[in-house]
């Protein structure tokens, strides 16, 4: 009786977490298993694909030297996405977070707008904002500061522009998150005990807030690590990420065990990442402290 | 340096949000070395009037003082001030010590003596071995201590403490409320401490505040604020009260009759009368536990007066009974130290009342 008690016992997390299992199993672990076997495939010239256990994909892409240039660029430049993103979207997120204002609703609403429009679209409009008939060109020309318009389009920057403009929703939310959880009367304790307005936030909110900037910049570096839409159409040539080298195999020259195995090194590096993350800058522990 | 009294004047001041005004016109002193406690129901401005002094609120009228200087420009972080709140309100992410030391470390306080300063305040809380845990390690009473030390630690002018023990259950806060005034007597830092618990005021406080919608009632000595309420709210508020409108009849010698409006007639004393300043119309204010209830007629003394009345309802409370009292038509209660068996219910008795227990207060108004 008891054993059989303390035996439902032990099986009822597992039968709790059976649905999100058998999603994550079909939707994701099931996929993958087959991105992997693809990835030992071997595509012939005669465009088919060869069914066995080939290492020659593997082996391109870990010694080739392009690969690993591109994905030294692409952890570059979200690296300094991340970082922009965590550094001009802590702003609102704290405005959102102090404001005195009833719109508090309102202004969270705002922050979720872009949602709505397609990521293609938003990242489009910058075409119109910095091409050489856009808006700001079109600005310095009439009041005659320039007589021919700049070429701001299709570098680094404008590839780092578009996915900050892509991503600091995100980062916005999570440390609104964060900071909306900061007791009020912490900040108060510490201006009470001498604190300037400045010194209780580096004291208190700062640290506090430290979950959801960590959080936050987590999702910003990979979500910007994979993508591959705002290099294509606010980067110039030299500006691949290492999804486009996917995009690029799979969709354009079919080659699907080469894309596989190029996408498998993103997926465990930035899964690597991850776990580095979530161990040694020890978010969860940070979490524990605000029980 | 001249002979200071006062730790904090609050001179005519005012709190409007708005349309509202939280605050009216509050006149108070608070003593030097002087316990003094915010008594009132919700919403009647307490928690406003502490923020103000504090600096977490600003003024809309009116000065605070505070040791002789006029601070309702000076911005929080340079008052000086020891603020505990209802929630402890420690900082999660640093050890005890290191919250202890805080207001410390602003005031370039050296190492070493951060560290001896940050020992003796765990030593008068008597939580000596905690320095290097985290808030959430401790127990709510606990935390309460070391908030308590983290705000005497930096020796403020004066403490302020909003519902310091509501947090805590009901043992804990008695024992709390003991070391608390301990504490307060062994630094002899002027101390603002609100409640909205009756016990609490009348037991710790020097000066007791009783407050209502923004104005304060009535001021003064616990003792003398419970025993000559000087309205029928802080009658009724403060312990429970028998309060019956009636007409003053001449005195004769030292006492005076009181005619009630259900036709009962009591005595006062002159001292009241004279509260009232003669008054016709005054209301007899008559607290529960000073009436005596005994099956003998015959009264207690010759200027108190005897009621027979009949026992409706008791309320058992351990060593107290609380009798709900129908007599001459009338509602009474009374509350009275069991011996051996409390009345039973319908049983027939007599109310004694002393005409010093019969407070006056002028009729109609409030
Ligand atoms: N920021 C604010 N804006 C508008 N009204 C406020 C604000 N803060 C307080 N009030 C109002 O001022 C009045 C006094 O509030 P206060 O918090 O001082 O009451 P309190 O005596 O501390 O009550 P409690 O015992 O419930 O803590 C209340 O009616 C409250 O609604
Ligand atoms: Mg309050």
């Amino acid at each position: 009786m008891a054993a059989g008690v303390a035996r439902a016992q032990k099986h009822a997390p597992w039968i709790l977490l059976s649905p999100s299992l058998v999603t994550i199993g079909f939707l994701l672990i099931i996929p993958m298993m087959f991105i992997v076997v693809y990835s030992f495939w071997l595509r012939t010239a005669t465009g088919a694909d060869q069914v066995g256990f080939y290492l020659d994909n593997w082996q391109e892409v870990l010694s080739d030297r392009f690969y690993r240039d591109i994905l030294l660029q692409t952890l570059k430049i979200a690296f300094f996405t991340t970082i922009i993103c965590a550094v001009v979207g802590y702003i609102p997120a704290y405005f959102v977070a102090n404001t005195k204002m009833r719109s508090k609703t309102f202004l969270l609403i705002m922050l979720m707008l872009p949602f709505w429009i397609s990521y293609i679209i938003r990242t489009m409009s910058w075409i119109n904002i910095l091409g050489t008939s856009g808006a700001i060109n079109g600005l310095l020309l009439w009041v005659g500061i320039i007589d021919s318009p700049l070429n701001m389009l299709y570098n680094q920057t404008t590839v780092i522009l578009g996915l900050v403009h892509y991503l600091l929703p995100f980062m916005i939310l999570n440390v609104y998150v964060s900071l909306e959880g900061i007791d009020k009367n912490l900040t108060e304790a510490a201006e009470s005990l001498g604190c300037n307005g400045f010194q209780a936030f580096r004291e208190v909110t700062l640290p506090l807030s430290f979950p959801g900037l960590a959080a936050g910049s987590l999702l910003c570096f990979v979500l910007a690590s994979g993508t591959y839409i705002t290099p294509l159409i606010l980067g110039g040539p030299r500006d691949a990420m290492f999804a486009n080298l996917v995009f690029e195999a799979i969709i354009t020259q079919l080659n699907w065990p080469l894309g596989s195995a190029l996408s498998l090194v993103l997926l465990v590096l930035l899964g690597a990442l991850v776990v580095i993350y979530t161990r040694y800058l020890g978010v969860d522990q940070i979490a524990k402290s605000f029980r | 340096m001249a002979e200071r009294q006062h730790a904090v004047e609050l001179r005519n001041v005012v709190k409007r949000y708005g349309e509202f005004t939280a605050v009216k016109k509050m006149d108070l002193t608070v003593p030097e070395n002087s316990f003094v406690t915010f008594l009132g129901p919700s919403g009647c401005g307490k928690t406003t009037t502490l923020r103000m002094i504090a600096g977490l609120t600003d003024i809309t009228e009116g000065d605070l003082v505070i040791r002789d200087r006029r601070v309702n420009d000076l911005p929080i972080h340079k008052r000086n001030l020891g603020l505990v709140f209802q929630n402890y309100a420690l900082f999660p992410h640093k050890t005890i010590f290191d919250n202890i030391a805080f207001g410390l470390k602003y005031r370039n306080v050296n190492k070493a003596d951060i560290a001896q300063k940050v020992k003796s305040a765990l030593d008068l809380v008597q939580l000596p071995h905690v320095a290097d845990r985290y808030p959430n390690q401790l127990s709510g009473g606990q935390q309460q201590r070391i908030a308590l030390a983290r705000a005497i630690v930096i020796e403020p002018d004066v403490l302020l403490l909003d519902e310091p023990l509501s947090a805590l259950d009901a043992n804990l806060r008695e024992e709390m409320r003991v070391e608390l005034k301990r504490i307060q007597r062994e630094l002899g830092v002027a101390t603002i401490f609100v409640t909205h618990d009756q016990s609490e005021a009348l037991a710790m406080s020097d000066k007791l505040v009783v407050m209502k919608d923004g104005i304060v009632e009535q001021e003064g000595q616990p003792e003398d604020v419970y025993n000559n309420p000087s309205s029928a709210f802080v009658a009724d508020f403060l312990g429970h009260s028998n309060i019956f409108a009636g007409t003053l009849a001449e005195p004769s010698g030292e006492t005076a009759p009181v005619q009630l409006e259900g036709g009962t007639t009591l005595k006062t004393t002159i001292h009241q009368i004279e509260r009232v300043n003669r008054q016709q119309n005054i209301r007899a204010v008559i607290r529960a536990e000073k009436i005596m209830v005994s099956t003998n007629q015959n009264p207690t003394s010759n200027d108190s007066t005897s009621i027979p009345g009949r026992i409706k309802t008791v309320d058992y409370l351990g060593q107290m009974a609380r009798y709900f009292i129908t007599a001459e038509g009338q509602d009474w209660q009374v509350i009275n130290p069991i011996d051996q068996h409390p009345f039973g219910e319908g049983a027939d008795i007599f109310m004694h009342i002393p005409a010093r227990n019969c407070v006056l207060l002028p009729g109609h108004h409030d």
